[in-house]
Formats: structure tokens, C-alpha cells, sequence
């Protein structure tokens, strides 16, 4: 036992140790990065780890391992639980034998994702148990109680920390010790084989086993009802954190219940808490989950139990709750007087630190150079999910669509299907392209679809803290393996018109794209350039200021972050260049230049 | 109501802020019985406005810090001060690095705002410039104005210096733990003579 300050992510992997777990697979995404990187990190020796290529292989590289009687855990965001979804929902029926626990980390607000859902949703749905954490201190104890349950019950389970819970640092005791876990190994067995005459079974037995499950989730630790009144407040994850903290700041009291296994609904526990009760205010983020639920028990029971919430609009809808909100909600619920010390919300316009790409990004120049080539011409440019979603920014703005991972190689079909006189652009960087780009490759190959493919090679997975992915040939075993090349793949599956660029060859880069948007069918530049956070960067550029007409091109062109103007002198911030060499390209009158000339 | 202490340490990316609030929290694991600390991952880090929450006593719930209760603001840039300024309890304290970072010319050039300082004063917030870039420089590294900017806040918490040391021994690279032991012993100096002067004026 020794106590760490550990974030969130971390104690979920620590925790995941300490529970015997065997086998670990994800694919990255922010906020639940960081949990399959610690468990790499701090492996004891025999734990299997692997950044898998999408969600999707990482369930089902995780339920064979499970069949064979191990534990288990696969880690992503909320929306890769979207690409997942095919095999978990089968897996419900078909069961595990080792614990499986499938963390998915929901981000209200959101900080950095496309949607507010919410995963405690997708265990009505999925009838799959779900745990929801917190704090990280419980998420660390609460991970080992996730897989004994997934065993005693034969279900995967899903575990699904928010934000503030993943990215909280707290200091927790952590037990070095390691539970023994033996893997049977896969018995052959015709329960491994999904059919609709099992799947009815199994559908049966899910009905009959889930209320078992949420009778014994009623004595579960983490759940409880506390304190007395007529007025309650019910709620779970971080939000019974901020409901501590308004409840102790302002000296309110009052019935208080906290589910901690969201499904299936531990009934008997909200008994306990709507006894007696006149009015319940529900603080929770996403979506009216318990609310939902407890307006079900009190009509079920013929409860006179008021719920107020997000459907009473009570509660905000969308975004996260903090402190602040949820306690003013306790304060106007329970009818408590105005503390004296609060600040007003300040009120300057303050400049905007808008997220940038880089200076020296690859992406930067990669884009600029279609731009360039595209002038004048009608050109959509269909984007994806990457750091590169930034280049729809001014000045580039060379993103006119997002929509999800590997959806701009076939958004980019769609909209030549009804406007085929322009060009349609599909930019996709390179572990997106390896996720769920390459089917839509095919597709356009196969339906010969004229588009242009843009593959932004930067050789790592930067968004979410460059992890290797299936071009960069290494594994988070630490071996090397080999790299699989995008060249060959589009070759193979039929792309007859590929090129690879260097991306701060500004000219050359150029005069490949116009080639490139002027042939029918599909056609593919692979943008070829590592992404600075992962090379030493090159000696600064600087601005010649007796050549300087300080005409701005430069920074009106790139919105490069380390071009700025000092004391009305266009000039480069030596500290942020990376002497991409990009901007002096671009200049007109041959004003910067590198430290060679 | 169990006493917390809560600070924000904030700046723009790049700047050091989540390397200070890792030190920070350390320290404070080591001396207080809960501390809880988070800050903004992802999009928002690239290039962008950073913002730390920490928060260490007996009892600690929330790992952010209810706005208008923060007892000390630790603005690694000038006008970051003002963003999250609404954190900071009434007359509370401002710890401000004496410099400006230009917000990123995306296509049109907007100037610095003026009169940041004269702004948070007349809101009543305590402040404190801390010109620790320049100290920085002079000490021949600018990457350890951070630890500077640390040095002045340790002055204001009461965490005992040979906690601070430690943490710094175990969370700094060998070949830089020197330069960045001498500017927190810097940061330290600047501090203490802030509070004096502080003290004298009032």
C-alpha cells in the first residue's frame, strides 16, 4: 500500500492491475487516453497491450481473449462506443468468462468530442451494467468491484468515467499487490456462436437476470442514501462531488441518494430515498437519466414525489454542470439565503486564444498548397477528426465538413453524386485513415467516384498525444513492428493515381494537386511530413526587415502562431518557429529566410 | 465547512502552467491530506488559453474551484489573469507574470488589450507582478520562469520548503535540476519581498 497522486485515467489502470486484468485494448481518445498508456506504462510483465486499429477490433480482440477466460479491458471516448457498438451488443447475449469491463469516457460539455451522449443510455439499451465513478479515488477501488461483477454475472460491463473524473488528480492509496487470475483458455463450447435461437434464449435470461443484478446493486458500497427531510437530491458521478461541495458551503442538508450503478437501476435503493420525500431535484449531466427513472418509480409505485430536473428545466440540457451551477440549483431548491463572496463574471473583451495548428505543422502546409492549387475553382473540401479539423480556421479554411472518423472520404462521394462539375476534396490524416478511412476508399474505387483523396501523413496519432498507430510500425508491448504503408494499400484496393509529397515543397506540392483534381476517378496525394511534436524542430526563420513592407501576407496567408507583428514590425517569435520554411514561400518580396542565407 | 485552500494556476499553452500545477500538487500531497487539482486536455491545450484547478485541506469534494472562491490566481500571462479572474474570491490575490503572449494572429492582427493591471485593481484584487521571464533570461534559460512564478507563490502557501525541494529533485531532469532549484530560490526572494513591500504599503 502507498499512497500516489494520481489522475483519474491512471488509478483506472492501476485499479485494473490490481484486479488481474490480463488483456487491455483501446483505441485513443480524449478524456480515456491516458488509461490504456498507464496500463502499458506500469505493466507487471504479463498483461497484453495494444492500441487496436479502431474500437470496433479493440471489443473484439478483447472478447476472444475473454472467451479463452481472462480479464479483459478495452478503453475509448464515448463516441468510439458508436464504432464499437456492432460487437458489444452481440457480446450481451453471447457473454464473457473472463470479467470484461469496457471503459468508455463520456466528456459533457463536451471539451473535445462531437456529441453529449451518454453512455449510461447505451446500458438500457445494450442491457449491459454500468458503473460510473465519482471521483478517481473511487474509480480506483471501483474498477476491481466492475470485473468481480462481470464474472459473478457472466456480462461485460461497462465503466464510464466523465471528463472531471478521467482528468482529476487526486491522491489515492494504491495497493501494489496483484490478483491471480487464471486463464482457462478457450473450450470449445456452441454458446461461443451467436444464432437467433440463442439469441432468444439469451434475450430471456438477460430479462430474468438484470433485476437480480440491480437487487444486488442496492447493497452495493458505492451506492447510498444518506440524511432526512422532505426534500432530496439525487445524483452520480462527478455531480455528487459538486453536490458535496454546495451542500458544505452553503450548510444545507437534506436526503441525498448517489447511484453508482446507473443500470440496471438499483429500484429498491430510490425506494428507500423517495420515501417520505415531497420534492427530489436530480443534478446529473448529459442526459435525464435518474430523473427519467425515478419519475418511472413514482408512477409505477404511485408515488406524490415532485421530480424536478433537466425535463422540468430546472437543470441546463446540454454542457457540464460545475460547483458554481449546481450550487445555485441546491440553493434555489433547498431555499437557502446568498453568501456574501461572489464575484462578478468580469467583463472585458478579451482577445480570443482560439486552438491553432502548430507553428511548423505539416497540415499547415499541406492544406495551404490545395489551396492554392484550387483558386478559383468550385472545390469542396470535406475534412475529419484530427488536429487537422483545425484547418477549417481563418485563414486556411480548408475543412467544410466534419462529421466523424473516416466520414470525409465519403461525405466527399456524396456530394459529387450531386455536384460532380466541382472537385471533391477528402482530407484524413493517417491513424484516422487506418481506422475507418479505408473502407470508404473502397467504396469510391468501387463505385467510381471522382474525388481527390488527401491523406495527411504526419506519422502518429497527434490529437490525443501522438500514440503509434499502424503506419509508424511500433506497439505498446515496446516492440517494433512492421509499418504498413498507405501507398501500398491504396495501390492495392485500386487507386491508379497516387503521390507522395513533401508538403513544405510549396510549389512542387502544388503542381501535384492540379494534376491530381483534373483526373476522373480516384486519386490520392499522401501529404508526407512528420508531425513537429515528434522531430527536432529546425533552426528559426527570420524577417529581413529592410526587405519588410510589413504588407501582412504572410500571417494573412498561414495564420502561422509564430508570426506576429511587435511594434508594428511583421517578425517571427524565434521561441515558437520550427523553420518550416513555409511562410518564406509565401512572401512576396523574399523578406524571410532561414539562418543558412 | 472544512478549510481548503483553493488555487488557479493559468497561462497559454506551452508556458509551463501544467508542469507548475503538477509540482504544486505534489508538494501538497506530501503535506495536506486531500488535494485535488485538474485542468482542461485536448483541443483546448494547442496553442490556447490553459487553466489549472487546485485545491488541498482536509476534505476536499470538487476537483474545481467554485468561481468568486479562489484564494490566489497565479496568471502565467497578463490578460489570462483577467479571464479567470472571475475565480477569484473578492480582494483575493493575483500573482502576475510581468508578460504579454500575443494571441494568435489567425488572419487579422488584433492588438494586446491595455491597462490590465489598473482593470484588476480597481475589481479590488490584490496583485503582484512577478517578473519572472526577465529573471528567466537572466538566469539563462527562459524555460524556468515557471519554477520562478512557483518560487513566488510557495511564499504565500504554508507547505514547508523542504517539501517543495524534494518534489522538485524527484519531477525535474537530472541536467536541469540545477538551474531550476536556483530560479525557484529566485521566485522564493521575489516573493518574500512582494509580501513586504506588500506589508509596508498597507
Amino acid at each position: 500500500m502507498k499512497q500516489e497522486l494520481l489522475m483519474g485515467n491512471q488509478a483506472i489502470a492501476l485499479g485494473a492491475i490490481h484486479a488481474g486484468v490480463g488483456v487491455v485494448t483501446g483505441y485513443p481518445g480524449t478524456p480515456s487516453t491516458e488509461i490504456l498508456e498507464t496500463v502499458a506504462k506500469r505493466n507487471p510483465g504479463n498483461i497484453y497491450v495494444e492500441w487496436s486499429v479502431n474500437e470496433k477490433s479493440a471489443m473484439e480482440v478483447a472478447a476472444g481473449a475473454t472467451y479463452a477466460g481472462i480479464r479483459t479491458m478495452v478503453t475509448m471516448k464515448q463516441v468510439g462506443l458508436n464504432v464499437a457498438s456492432d460487437p458489444i451488443m452481440s457480446l450481451a447475449y453471447i457473454g464473457v468468462k473472463g470479467g470484461m469491463v469496457v471503459v468508455v469516457a463520456d466528456d459533457p460539455g463536451p471539451i473535445s468530442s462531437q456529441t453529449e451522449q451518454d453512455t449510461r443510455q447505451f446500458g438500457i439499451f445494450s442491457k449491459i451494467p454500468v458503473f460510473d465513478p465519482s471521483s478517481p479515488e473511487e474509480a480506483y477501488r471501483m474498477i476491481e468491484d466492475a470485473f468481480d461483477y462481470s464474472e459473478k454475472y457472466n456480462t461485460p460491463v461497462l465503466f464510464r468515467p466523465t471528463t472531471r473524473v478521467c482528468h482529476a488528480n487526486a491522491s489515492i492509496t494504491v495497493n501494489d499487490s496483484r490478483r491471480v487470475i487464471k486463464a482457462e483458455g478457450f473450450i470449445k463450447d456452441s454458446k461461443w456462436v451467436i444464432f437467433p435461437r440463442l439469441s432468444y434464449e439469451s434475450h430471456m435470461k438477460i430479462e430474468k437476470r438484470n433485476p437480480v443484478i440491480a437487487e444486488d446493486f442496492f447493497s452495493y458500497s458505492y451506492n447510498k442514501v444518506t440524511g432526512h427531510g422532505k426534500k432530496g437530491i439525487a445524483t452520480g458521478g462527478v455531480s455528487y462531488a459538486y453536490t458535496k461541495e454546495a451542500l458544505s458551503s452553503l450548510n444545507g442538508t437534506g436526503k441525498l441518494m448517489k447511484v453508482a450503478t446507473p443500470y440496471p437501476f438499483p429500484e429498491k435503493l430510490a425506494l428507500e430515498f423517495l420515501k417520505d420525500l415531497d420534492e427530489v431535484l436530480v443534478i446529473e449531466e448529459l442526459s435525464p437519466y435518474l430523473e427519467k427513472e425515478l419519475i418511472y418509480l413514482c408512477g409505477k409505485y404511485q408515488l406524490p414525489v415532485k421530480i424536478k430536473g433537466k425535463l422540468t428545466e430546472d437543470m441546463p440540457w446540454a454542457g457540464e454542470n460545475t460547483v458554481k451551477s449546481v450550487t445555485e440549483a441546491v440553493r434555489n431548491f433547498l431555499s437557502l439565503p446568498y453568501s456574501q463572496s461572489e464575484t462578478k463574471e468580469i467583463s472585458i473583451t478579451l482577445p480570443d486564444r482560439d486552438p491553432v495548428l502548430c507553428a511548423g505543422c505539416p497540415h499547415r502546409a499541406s492544406f495551404y498548397a490545395v489551396k492554392r492549387a484550387m483558386k478559383g475553382r468550385k472545390a469542396v473540401f470535406s475534412g475529419d477528426i484530427g488536429c487537422y479539423t483545425l484547418g477549417n480556421a481563418k485563414p486556411l479554411e480548408m475543412v467544410d465538413t466534419c462529421l466523424c472518423m473516416g466520414a470525409g472520404v465519403t461525405i466527399a462521394q456524396g456530394i459529387h453524386r450531386v455536384e460532380p462539375d466541382g472537385v471533391n476534396f477528402a482530407f484524413i490524416g493517417d491513424s484516422t485513415f487506418f481506422h475507418t478511412g479505408i473502407s470508404g476508399v473502397i467504396n469510391a474505387v468501387t463505385n467510381e467516384t471522382d474525388i481527390v483523396l488527401a491523406v495527411l501523413d504526419n506519422s502518429t496519432t497527434a490529437m490525443t498525444g501522438n500514440q503509434p498507430n499502424p503506419g509508424t510500425g511500433q506497439t505498446m508491448m515496446g516492440s517494433i513492428s512492421q509499418k504498413i504503408s498507405i501507398y501500398n494499400i491504396l495501390s492495392a484496393i485500386g487507386v491508379k493515381h497516387i503521390e507522395r509529397i513533401n508538403p513544405f515543397d510549396l510549389a512542387k506540392a502544388q503542381k501535384a494537386v492540379t494534376k491530381m483534381a483534373d483526373i476522373k476517378g480516384v486519386s490520392a496525394i499522401i501529404f508526407e511530413a512528420p508531425c513537429i511534436q515528434i522531430v527536432k524542430p529546425a533552426p528559426a526563420y527570420k524577417v529581413y526587415t529592410e526587405k519588410c513592407t510589413n504588407c501582412e501576407h504572410c500571417i494573412k496567408e498561414l495564420g502561422c502562431p509564430a508570426i506576429v507583428i511587435e511594434n508594428e514590425q511583421v517578425t517571427i517569435d524565434s521561441t515558437l518557429c520550427n523553420g518550416c520554411s513555409i511562410c518564406s514561400q509565401v512572401c512576396p518580396f523574399g523578406a524571410i529566410g532561414g539562418p543558412e542565407q | 465547512m472544512a478549510q481548503v485552500t483553493n488555487i488557479l494556476l493559468c497561462g497559454v499553452g506551452g508556458q509551463g502552467v501544467l508542469l507548475a500545477s503538477e509540482v504544486l500538487a505534489l508538494v501538497a500531497a506530501e503535506e495536506k491530506a486531500e488535494v485535488k487539482q485538474t485542468e482542461v486536455h485536448g483541443v483546448a491545450q494547442r496553442g490556447g488559453s490553459v487553466v489549472s484547478h487546485l485545491r488541498f485541506g482536509d476534505k476536499v469534494f470538487s476537483p474545481t474551484v467554485r468561481t468568486g472562491t479562489g484564494d490566489i490566481l497565479v496568471a502565467f500571462e497578463k490578460l489570462e489573469a483577467v479571464r479567470y479572474g472571475h475565480y477569484v474570491k473578492p480582494g483575493g490575490l493575483m500573482l502576475i507574470n510581468d508578460v504579454e503572449v500575443m494571441p494568435g494572429q489567425i488572419g487579422e492582427y488584433k492588438p494586446y488589450p491595455t491597462g490590465i493591471n489598473e482593470f484588476l485593481h480597481k475589481k479590488g484584487f490584490t496583485l503582484q507582478a512577478i517578473p519572472a521571464t526577465a529573471k528567466a533570461k537572466e538566469l539563462g534559460n527562459p524555460r524556468v520562469s515557471s519554477l520562478i512564478i512557483l518560487g513566488a507563490l510557495s511564499a504565500h502557501l504554508d507547505l514547508s520548503p523542504e517539501a517543495w525541494e524534494r518534489v522538485i529533485e524527484r519531477r525535474i531532469p537530472a541536467k536541469l535540476l540545477e538551474v531550476n532549484l536556483k530560479a525557484f530560490q529566485a521566485g522564493v526572494e521575489i516573493g518574500k519581498s512582494m509580501a513586504q513591500a506588500a506589508a509596508a504599503g498597507a
